[in-house]
């Protein structure tokens, strides 16, 4: 299903097909029109993806078929070995990693994981962990300390999940825990935002060394429809939430927030999920090889003097 | 009859007058409480033991060994994102400002408590019911920082809906900031201690709020990672009796102690006294 305001080029795009297969089969020279229609169609585009609202941009980070973590890694690494569970009280699928290798480089690996469809979001609780899932998460951090692997997590996710068991286990604990492994870290860390950096739940995994942001994900204290529920009482005005939060990629780069963006294909990261993959591998390599220098102790106060200056006040 | 009028009518005066000012009705157990009674007594109500909420001013007041509480926060909050929803930003914090008497949701500074050397930090609810921002966040990290250096303990007390939506990722960031600060107290062995109080929510529940070396919950506190109303919306059942309460935090082995207003100092001065290095020597 197209978002909204994808149905225009949709259109286009259809009726452009439409043309070229009656053009080929009745052997109608139709190229004129074909000439005027393609070149309504790339100005069609560049209009809406020039110029993306805050808004849009939070539905492209929701679309379905835009790559999850486990098509990054599959994507990007080799050798992925999954590893399970939080050795405490269960396995939690919202949350995955293991270990893999990235151009011959052995990596430890994370990420919130969304569903591929509705079945396996399901299983996945659309990503929103519970406690286990950090502690997995916090797992994986001890395992890249002890083996001196570069660690490497991937956020896409609405938020840490907001029920009964959740609170019963200290989902506020483990995510506090882990913002804390996180930061201790000895080894090159580094974050990725993918879709959705829904609050605390995304930043218990996202105390990296560098911080990277696809062009279309968004990052913020709070979703667009919560914050719309609590200040508009009403989460209809998301839209207007979503503008006043300034939770897009650009927004974020100019507050310091995230180090680098990482380009989209035109039309979002969905429409040529390669595409997205080879920019997110360059930048990934990019930003280690900035680390390559700093030894154990430098990367932690590295870590301690980026997230240090993060603020805006008045003295 | 016309004294007994006289009577009737100063009597009824005497209610008008009296009832808001001088008494107070417990929100637990609808008690009077004659106020004064009630501000002895620590805002715990003397009849049930309800906790009613307590301003930073007597929270000092009451942890910090009189005189000692040298004040060392002041920073004012910004505007970073130009923040508008059904007003702009700087017309609330104007507002807040106003109300709670202080520039942003926090209070600090250096003090002894129960003799020990500390940095007492405490958060206030009347402004913007203690959300974090830049300030709040910038004025832990720096206390937690001053402690490490005066080689001091810390003791934070915490009331707080969660995170300030109106600074956005930057709330956000707070966490981790005020988390990281945490390393360079716990690389000088100083202790910390965190007080819980209701309500404490979201973002500061979930970073420098659960990761003290003891965590105290004053008795009936709201406390927990997401809220009720949120919770229930999700799951959209009813919430079982008692949940995200201190009791509830303590049977599922999130904090060390629930503990009564009323003992709160002598314990948080036995914790220190018992951590602190530089009492580690002296008895008593």
């Amino acid at each position: 299903m197209p978002l909204e305001f994808e149905k225009p080029i949709e259109e286009l795009e259809a009726k452009i097909a439409e043309l070229e297969g009656f053009a080929a089969s009745s052997g109608v020279d139709l190229s004129g029109e074909l000439h005027v229609l393609r070149e309504r169609l790339a100005q069609l585009k560049s209009e809406t993806f020039d110029n993306l609202s805050r808004w849009e941009r939070v539905q492209l980070a929701r679309a379905p078929g835009r790559p999850t973590t486990l098509d990054v890694i599959g994507g990007l690494m080799t050798d992925f070995v999954e590893l399970s569970g939080d050795r405490t009280f269960g396995e939690d699928a919202a949350v995955v990693g293991g270990l893999a290798r990235l151009e011959g480089t052995s990596v430890v690996v994370v990420g919130h994981q969304k569903g591929r469809d509705t079945k396996e979001n399901i299983k996945r609780n659309f990503a929103m962990p519970h406690p286990e899932g950090y502690r997995k998460a916090m797992r994986l951090m001890d395992l890249a300390d002890r083996f001196g692997r570069p660690f490497i997590a991937f956020i896409d996710t609405p938020g840490a999940y907001p029920g009964i068991s959740a609170e019963e286990r200290g989902q506020a604990w483990v995510i506090a825990q882990s913002i804390q492994r996180m930061a201790r870290l000895r080894v090159p860390a580094i974050a990725i935002i993918l879709g959705e950096g829904g609050s605390g739940g995304a930043l218990a995994i996202g105390v990296g060394n560098r911080v990277l942001i696809l062009e279309n994900a968004w990052y913020s204290v709070i979703s667009p429809e919560s914050c719309a529920a609590i200040l508009w009482r009403d989460a209809k005005e998301a839209a207007k939430a979503a503008e006043a939060l300034k939770l897009s990629a650009p927004d974020l780069l100019s507050l310091g927030i995230v180090d680098r963006i990482i380009p989209e294909p035109g039309g979002g990261a969905h429409r040529n999920p390669a595409a997205t993959l080879a920019n997110i591998k360059q930048a990934l390599l990019a930003s280690l090889a900035e680390l390559r220098s700093l030894g154990p102790g430098e990367l932690f106060e590295d870590r301690y003097r980026r997230f240090r200056g993060l603020g805006r006040y008045q003295t | 009859m016309a004294l007994e009028r006289l009577f009737r009518r100063r009597r009824a005066q005497g209610e008008a007058r009296d009832i808001p000012e001088l008494w107070v009705k417990c929100p637990k157990c609808d008690a009077q409480i004659y106020k004064k009674d009630l501000e002895t007594n620590l805002h715990v109500c003397p009849k049930c033991g309800h906790h009613l909420r307590l301003s930073a001013d007597k929270r000092i007041e009451m942890l910090a060994d009189a005189g000692t509480f040298e004040q060392i926060t002041g920073l004012k909050p910004a505007d970073p994102l130009g923040f508008v929803d059904t007003e702009p930003y700087p017309k609330r914090l104007e507002r807040y400002q106003k109300e709670a008497g202080r520039p942003d949701a926090i209070v600090g500074g250096r003090c002894t408590i129960g003799g020990v050397e500390s940095v007492l930090l405490v958060m206030d609810y009347a402004f913007a019911g203690g959300s974090m921002g830049s300030v709040v966040g910038e004025e832990i990290t720096r206390g937690i920082e001053l402690a490490a250096q005066e080689n001091r303990a810390v003791v934070i007390v915490s009331v707080s809906g969660g995170a300030r939506m109106q600074e956005a990722a930057l709330s956000l960031m707070q966490m981790a900031k005020t988390t990281l600060a945490l390393d360079r107290l716990w690389a000088q062995k100083l202790p910390y201690v965190s007080i819980l109080t209701d309500p404490t929510t979201g973002g500061v529940t979930a970073s420098f709020a659960a990761i003290a070396d003891v965590i105290l919950a004053e008795p009936g506190a709201l406390i927990g990672f997401a809220g009720p109303r949120v919770i229930k919306q999700t799951i959209r059942q009813d919430l079982p009796e008692g949940f995200q309460r201190s009791e509830f935090l303590l049977k599922h082995g999130m904090v060390d102690q629930v503990v009564d207003r009323r003992q709160l100092k002598e314990t948080v001065a036995m914790v220190l006294k018992l951590l602190h290095p530089r009492t580690v020597n002296h008895a008593g």
